[in-house]
């Protein structure tokens, strides 16, 4: 179903003959299963124009806390599994979103109110934008770690290191590349996470869930709710078992408590705005590559191994 | 007791469509050689002809060399890193679907096993290109300089030992970093990069990007002297990197060379015998022991000695040598006649000058170049075959007392390409590691490699590193190696 196709068919409804097409229930993404809300709520989606769009779930505390519950199992083996093959799945992910490039940019031009040939653009820059933390994958601790030359006979090496479960609020405009543009560097080291869709725009989110998963990402890696931000924040941001937060589309929110909140169990925070280009969050601020691989570097730990030398 | 055998379980070859002859893959087309001339390619387990290549002569290396240089000036230098990175995904997934296709390929025209070429030889390859692909728009954080820049046209000249591996190791990262290369893949085994140029067009690759041309040592000669080439890049004997170094002498041209080897296998006391003893069979008999990092020296403690001896030489009487392409196959035939020869007879100086030899008892096929898995012991650090690289499989086994001993035995080679260490002592690895005069130090492990990783000799192994960051420094202008 393509949403012209779907306009067409809501006109030409009332014609004999006239097929009507079949839509789709947009649910959320947990576990690697597409559950609806346990509280069976949902709410009303509309395009950049204010018109009806979808009825979306309304994620609730409870479906967060089972969306961490399913990010801490998939935990081991995503951050145990080679940084190559890492690599080659979240490569994966862009073949298979090419394949839909369709699909993407006629979600993404109703969810942004864009043209089609931006809406195109945008999703080439986030199909891009998998290509180029795949590639980081096996890069991170060439760059980041480093042989310490301590003063002794000791062998000494630093490397990055997952940092665990992530929860990460997307951006709330750019509802397709600045989603990519924070998950992609959160699980490429290793990470889990659980993500939050822009409120208004959560459409896109969930079709890249379905991509996700036909992509060999294991389930439970990516957790995708859809809901109010506001709402699931705080039980996300105060959750023992995740140990950072990206808060990237709550410029608007009281982001000030979500931080306050992280720090009880010292939850690492990434603020709003940092990470982007300075220009916010508006699709321009998510629209340049990223200078360097810091995003990703962010929710990493970094290990540093001894080991004496001698006889 | 019974005794239980294996039945033959051969890999198909139809997989492969070979063509009976092939030109020179110049400009994005195969061209035929300017003077016509051809030489065959056989399998070296059945002395078989399996294809006709091109010879290519100076002409030859002149239009190919100049179609790399257009191609550089007018469309490679141009692209974007994360497009040039995607032109080489595109190559890493297309080995990974051809995979099979290729590791039948390589096992007939080499004549290792397809149980190496399929699992070691194909997927390193890929993952080679994989790796580099994602370098490609990362450049600037490989820790050589802010600005990195490739050089221009590299010349790249290959063994016939890892044909598709060394390819990939040679133009992965030459193109990630934005060069164009003319590669020439050896005399007795071409057909792998020939196949490859099939990849390089199924990627709508640009013309001349990759420049692949055949033939023997005349013509690698003529390709690493042309004046047009930036950059040299040659794997091979230490011998002709020596004149290689000689020939670029004086010019502008970057060079890497990764030579031979003479690797020393460093067994403890207190080593676990049995998984010393599988690494001591993979350091030497892997891939017929043509391998330059080869663990080709095994330096056992005196205490150890006669018993990893014993259990090496009841592990070797269970190899099988055979069939390249029976996936029980673990040592498959000598690549050529003349390699043959040279293991021949430096095996037979080991007898004359008094070390004892002894060979694992299997059959040998009747057609082809075979040679039984073989290992010397009282071998003097004077011998021949304590000091020259074999390249077959060939082990030479010595004896030390003490570690400092192991280091200054294990040293006593012009050579450095790698060592092995095995010890349940972790300090003593890292003891060791530091005095080992070699680039690649594996310990209780032997023969791994990752493109991840750095490859590349001290002193007469050569110079300049294969794989990992520091690999790009290679193909990046302005960063003296």
């Amino acid at each position: 179903m393509t949403p012209t196709a779907n306009a067409r068919s809501t006109g030409g409804a009332g014609r004999a003959g006239a097929r009507i097409d079949v839509r789709k229930t947009y649910k959320l993404a947990i576990g690697g299963a597409f559950p609806r809300s346990e509280s069976a709520r949902t709410y009303t989606v509309s395009d950049a124009r204010g018109r009806f769009l979808a009825n979306a779930a309304q994620a609730s505390r409870k479906d967060a806390r089972d969306a961490v519950s399913a990010a801490s199992k998939a935990l081991a083996g995503w951050s145990g599994a080679t940084a190559y093959n890492r690599g080659q799945v979240l490569y994966r992910v862009a073949e298979v979103m090419e394949g839909r490039h369709a699909q993407f940019t006629d979600e993404v031009a109703r969810a942004e109110g864009l043209t089609a040939a931006r809406a195109r653009a945008t999703v080439d820059a986030a199909i891009d934008r998998w290509v180029w933390y795949a590639g980081w994958a096996d890069k991170l601790a060439q760059v980041a770690g480093a042989a310490n030359p301590v003063a002794g006979p000791y062998f000494n090496l630093s490397l990055p290191e997952p940092t665990g479960v992530v929860a990460i609020l997307a951006p709330q405009a750019s509802s397709l590349l600045g989603l990519v543009s924070v998950i992609a560097p959160v699980i490429v080291s290793g990470n889990t996470c659980v993500v939050v869709a822009s409120q208004t725009r959560p459409l896109p989110a969930i079709t890249l869930a379905e991509v996700l998963a036909t992509s060999d990402v294991p389930g439970g890696v990516v957790n995708t709710l859809t809901g109010f931000t506001a709402e699931l924040a705080p039980w996300l941001a105060s959750h023992e078992d995740v140990a950072a937060i990206d808060l990237a589309g709550a410029a608007e929110l009281g982001w000030a408590d979500l931080e306050a909140a992280a720090a009880q169990t010292l939850t690492r925070v990434v603020r709003p705005g940092e990470g982007s280009d300075g220009a916010g969050d508006t699709e321009i601020g998510w629209a340049a590559r990223p200078p360097g691989p810091h995003r990703a570097l962010a929710f990493t730990e970094t290990k540093t191994v001894w080991h004496p030398k001698g006889r | 007791m019974p005794t239980f055998d294996y039945a033959p379980a051969p890999e198909s070859r139809a997989v492969l469509t070979l063509q009976p002859s092939y030109g020179l893959f110049i400009g994005g087309d195969f061209v035929e050689p300017t003077s016509g001339t051809a030489m065959a390619t056989i399998e070296p387990a059945t002395e078989q002809v399996l294809a006709e290549v091109a010879v290519a002569d100076e002409s030859d290396v002149d239009r190919a060399v100049r179609a790399a240089r257009r191609a550089y000036q007018r469309t490679w230098s141009r692209l974007s890193g994360s497009e040039r990175g995607k032109y080489l995904y595109r190559i890493a997934r297309i080995l990974q679907e051809r995979s099979r296709e290729f590791a039948v390929l390589e096992s007939l025209d080499n004549g290792k096993p397809i149980k190496e070429s399929r699992d070691v030889d194909v997927p390193l390859a890929a993952a080679h290109f994989f790796y580099h692909a994602g370098w490609a728009d990362k450049l600037e954080w490989a820790g050589h300089g802010p600005d990195p820049r490739p050089l221009g046209v590299a010349a790249q000249v290959i063994p016939w030992n890892f044909p598709l591996l060394m390819l990939a190791w040679k133009i992965a990262p030459a193109l990630a970093c934005g060069n164009t290369v003319v590669l020439k893949p050896a005399e007795t085994t071409p057909l792998t990069a020939l196949l490859f140029a099939d990849v390089c067009r199924q990627a709508e690759l640009p013309p001349g990007v990759v420049n692949i041309i055949t033939g023997a040592g005349e013509t690698g000669a003529a390709l690493i002297s042309h004046p047009e080439v930036d950059k040299v890049a040659f794997t091979g004997s230490t011998e002709v990197g020596r004149q290689i170094a000689r020939t670029v002498a004086g010019s502008r041209k970057k060079v890497t060379l990764e030579l031979g080897g003479k690797a020393a296998n460093i067994v403890f006391d207190d080593a676990p015998i049995d998984q010393a003893v599988e690494g001591i069979v993979n350091g030497i008999y892997f891939n017929q022991g043509h391998v330059c990092c080869a663990g080709s020296r095994l330096l056992v403690q005196e205490s150890v000695a006669e018993e990893v001896i014993a259990r090496l030489r009841h592990r070797m009487s269970t190899l099988r040598v055979g069939d390249p392409l029976d996936k029980n196959t673990d040592v498959g035939a000598i690549n050529s006649a003349a390699q043959l020869a040279r293991i021949t007879e430096l095996s037979a100086a080991g007898e004359a000058e008094g070390a004892q030899r002894w060979s694992a008892p299997c059959p040998l096929p009747e057609k082809g170049f075979w040679f039984s898995p073989t290992v010397f012991t009282g071998v003097a650090p004077a011998h021949r075959i304590a000091r020259e690289e074999i390249f077959g499989p060939v082990l030479s086994v010595l004896t030390f007392r003490t570690p400092s001993e192991a280091v200054a035995r294990a040293n006593n080679t012009p050579y450095g390409l790698s060592a092995g260490i095995w010890t349940e002592k972790g300090s003593r690895i890292l003891w060791m590691a530091d005095r080992l005069r070699a680039g690649v130090i594996w310990a209780n492990t032997f023969n791994r490699f990752d493109p991840t990783s750095p490859f590349g000799g001290y002193r007469e192994s050569g110079y300049g590193r294969e794989g990992g960051r520091h690999g790009l420094a290679a193909y990046l202008k302005g960063i003296a190696l």
